[in-house]
């Protein structure tokens, strides 16, 4: 098992580096970029430019770059500095003096960490993952318990919807119906402190999610029930009660579970076109507002944590996944 | 929809079970299709998008890229009066946009990217998808073993990340200028997608490779190619058909995310285009008059829902009927 995990966190290595790669290329790439060479198309003089290229390290080769974004290299003070690796993201090409990791990372001062960018995606990527849990699972549930009653209409209804129907178009929907015909709450929030205003962007992006949960603890429900340690259990006259909630929704929730890593991942990845459509101070908008500026080294580092967080998720399903089912033995 | 109901489709399909002496494994699938109402509403949008996406010129009541000058701003037809004071005018169903737009005729346009993006790229995917994970499959050792790190790594890649970054990137260069980004556009979803396809196609020949059928025509000397496009190629279509029909809505959506990020398709200036806009384009347009004229946002939004909906249908109906083993997994 421990073997097997620290083979697994060695194959994170390549994937970094190669998404790594593969965004630095296409960055340098783009025109009009920071990097672009033609003067012509730049508005600074000579001088200007030297000075710039020599700050930003982008006088060096181009495989140089590279590490020194990787994993690091000397400054010009002749000081090591830390590249990706070290957590070191590099300078915000658009906002002047900052690092990337302070815009993503750092809350503002005096405030605790949830208050960052990162924690709010991350806050609001719980409340959502939350919200799918709490309904989703005791619907699929019931719904599997009770098929073709007004449960598993329901269950159907919000499974269907949820997975088929894109969740900006909800956010979209849900936005004119509320804040535009019944006014119940404000377009775009001007305060994130109110509990109130985060419930719809919350519902609107654990929606999916939601669906997902409903649909596979539903299946899953109608698998166990047909099992036949589920026989067993009633024949040496368990009460229906602990039949249900010991020996079938503990069984059933094996693969519901698997799921809830990458979820999240996707969740707080994924989150950035609700947090742009509701204004939500987080990560993804941070993301879209560099796209917006073409703030290369930002849209640079969001993406490789993005990557980051959607490798461990996805690795953190098999571990999940041998733990809570002995019956998997990992053989690779 | 749980109520049985004797609908035309089906009765058609009886009949034409009738007629035929001997039923193939695949009129049998299709006629499992046709019973499925879901499905059947799913094709019926479909067909209803592709003729309106076809046919725009003629549907559409206005020039998409006429301004209406005095005409702007206005909200539906059945509004008397709306906040900015403005009243419906029957000509512009829907109403008119900033510069005086006709609502409508944008969305009836709009079809025609979404459709197209649902169509290239897919065909693209599959072909490539397919012959990778053929050969993989079919090659087996140090071959599979490369292609399929390969494809690790570009599943490891987000892939809605990977559209933005392409799209950020080479946006201002000739590649994506041709056909007014599209063209990018479609290399950016192929690239990352085959990847699926790929493993799936696989999996498929992995298991085919030890059926005796295989191993038959592989000791009477039939050469590798012929066994992949006559052997493994047909056995494993009905995995291609469902895949192709789940990628479609997603090809879809992730247009739309790109167009309202304003990294898709570039709203045409000149009437001659064929592309005039996509509905991405309009969400981001429509989005600052949330207020004043909801409906830019919302037509565009219950056509991607529509769209994305059908094709969801099709694909759930395409897999029941092809493989009933899976019916109500997943």
């Amino acid at each position: 098992m421990t073997t097997y995990i620290i083979r697994r966190l060695f194959w994170l290595i390549p994937v970094i580096i190669v998404v790594g790669g593969i965004t630095f290329i296409l960055m340098h790439a783009a025109p009009g970029g920071p990097w672009d060479r033609d003067l012509s198309t730049r508005q600074v003089d000579a001088n200007t430019q030297k000075r710039l290229n020599e700050q930003f390290g982008l006088d060096k080769p181009l495989w140089r770059q590279f590490t020194t974004y990787m994993v690091g290299d000397v400054n010009s003070k002749g000081e090591w500095q830390w590249g990706l690796i070290g957590g070191n993201l590099g300078p915000s090409y658009r906002v002047r003096g900052m690092d990337v990791q302070n815009i993503l990372f750092q809350p503002p001062e005096d405030m605790p960490f949830w208050k960052s960018r990162f924690g709010y995606s991350l806050r609001l990527g719980f409340l959502a993952l939350s919200l799918a849990i709490v309904i989703g699972i005791p619907l699929g549930a019931i719904s599997a318990l009770k098929q073709n009653s007004l449960v598993d209409y329901v269950s159907l209804f919000v499974a269907t919807g949820g997975i088929s129907v894109p969740n900006f178009v909800i956010a979209i929907f849900l936005i004119i119906i509320f804040a535009s015909w019944l006014h119940f709450i404000p377009v775009v929030p001007k305060t994130w402190e109110d509990p109130r205003v985060w419930v719809l962007p919350a519902a609107v992006l654990g929606f999916g999610t939601l669906a997902y949960t409903t649909r596979l603890t539903r299946s899953s429900m109608l698998e166990v029930m047909r099992q036949d340690y589920v026989r067993t259990a009633r024949a040496k006259g368990l009460t229906e009660r602990s039949v249900v909630t010991i020996h079938m929704i503990k069984n059933a929730l094996i693969p519901v579970v698997t799921i809830l890593g990458p979820a999240l991942a996707g969740l707080v990845t994924g989150s950035f076109i609700i947090e742009t459509m509701f204004g939500f101070p987080g990560m993804g908008r941070a993301y879209v507002q560099a796209i917006g500026q073409r703030d290369y080294s930002m849209i640079m580092g969001t993406t490789l944590i993005y990557a980051i967080l959607v490798a461990l998720a996805n690795l953190s399903v098999d571990f999940v996944y041998v733990l809570l089912d002995p019956r998997i033995r990992l053989n690779e | 929809m749980a109520v049985e109901t004797a609908t035309t489709p089906g009765g058609q399909i009886a009949d034409l079970g009738k007629q035929a002496k001997s039923r193939s494994l695949m009129s049998e699938s299709m006629q499992r299709l046709f019973r499925n109402k879901a499905a059947v509403m799913g094709m019926f949008i479909i067909a209803v998008f592709t003729f309106v996406a076809i046919f725009a010129p003629f549907i559409s009541p206005h020039d998409p890229l006429q301004f209406n000058s005095g005409k702007d701003f206005l909200p539906p037809a059945w509004v008397e009066k709306a906040q900015n004071g403005k009243s419906g005018d029957p000509n512009f169903l829907l109403g008119t946009d900033t510069l005086g737009r006709d609502v409508l005729s944008r969305v009836i346009y709009g079809a025609r990217v979404s459709m197209v993006v649902g169509l290239i790229p897919t065909t693209i995917i599959l072909i490539v998808g397919t012959l990778i994970g053929m050969i993989a499959g079919y090659a087996g050792g140090r071959t599979d073993n490369y292609l399929m790190r390969l494809t690790d790594v570009i599943y490891a890649f987000p892939d809605l990340l990977f559209f933005i970054i392409v799209m950020i990137a080479l946006r201002d260069t000739v590649l994506g200028n041709a056909l007014n980004g599209l063209f990018l556009l479609f290399i950016a979803l192929a690239i990352v997608n085959w990847v699926g396809v790929a493993r799936l196609v696989r999996g498929q020949t992995l298991s085919l490779k030890q059926k005796e059928f295989i191993e038959a025509s592989r000791s009477i000397g039939v050469k590798a190619s012929r066994i992949m496009s006559r052997h493994l190629l047909p056995n494993t279509l009905s995995v291609l058909i469902v895949s192709a029909a789940f990628t479609i809505p997603n090809l879809i959506i992730a247009e739309a995310i790109l167009g309202y990020l304003g990294l898709g398709l570039r709203p045409a200036t000149d009437s001659s285009s064929f592309f005039v806009t996509s509905w991405g384009s309009l969400l981001l347009e429509g989005q600052s008059a949330i207020n004043a004229q909801p409906w830019m946002l919302l037509a565009p939004s219950i056509c991607i829902a529509l769209v994305v909906m059908a094709f969801t249908f099709l694909g759930d109906g395409l897999r029941d009927a092809l493989d009933p083993r899976m019916r109500g997994t997943q």
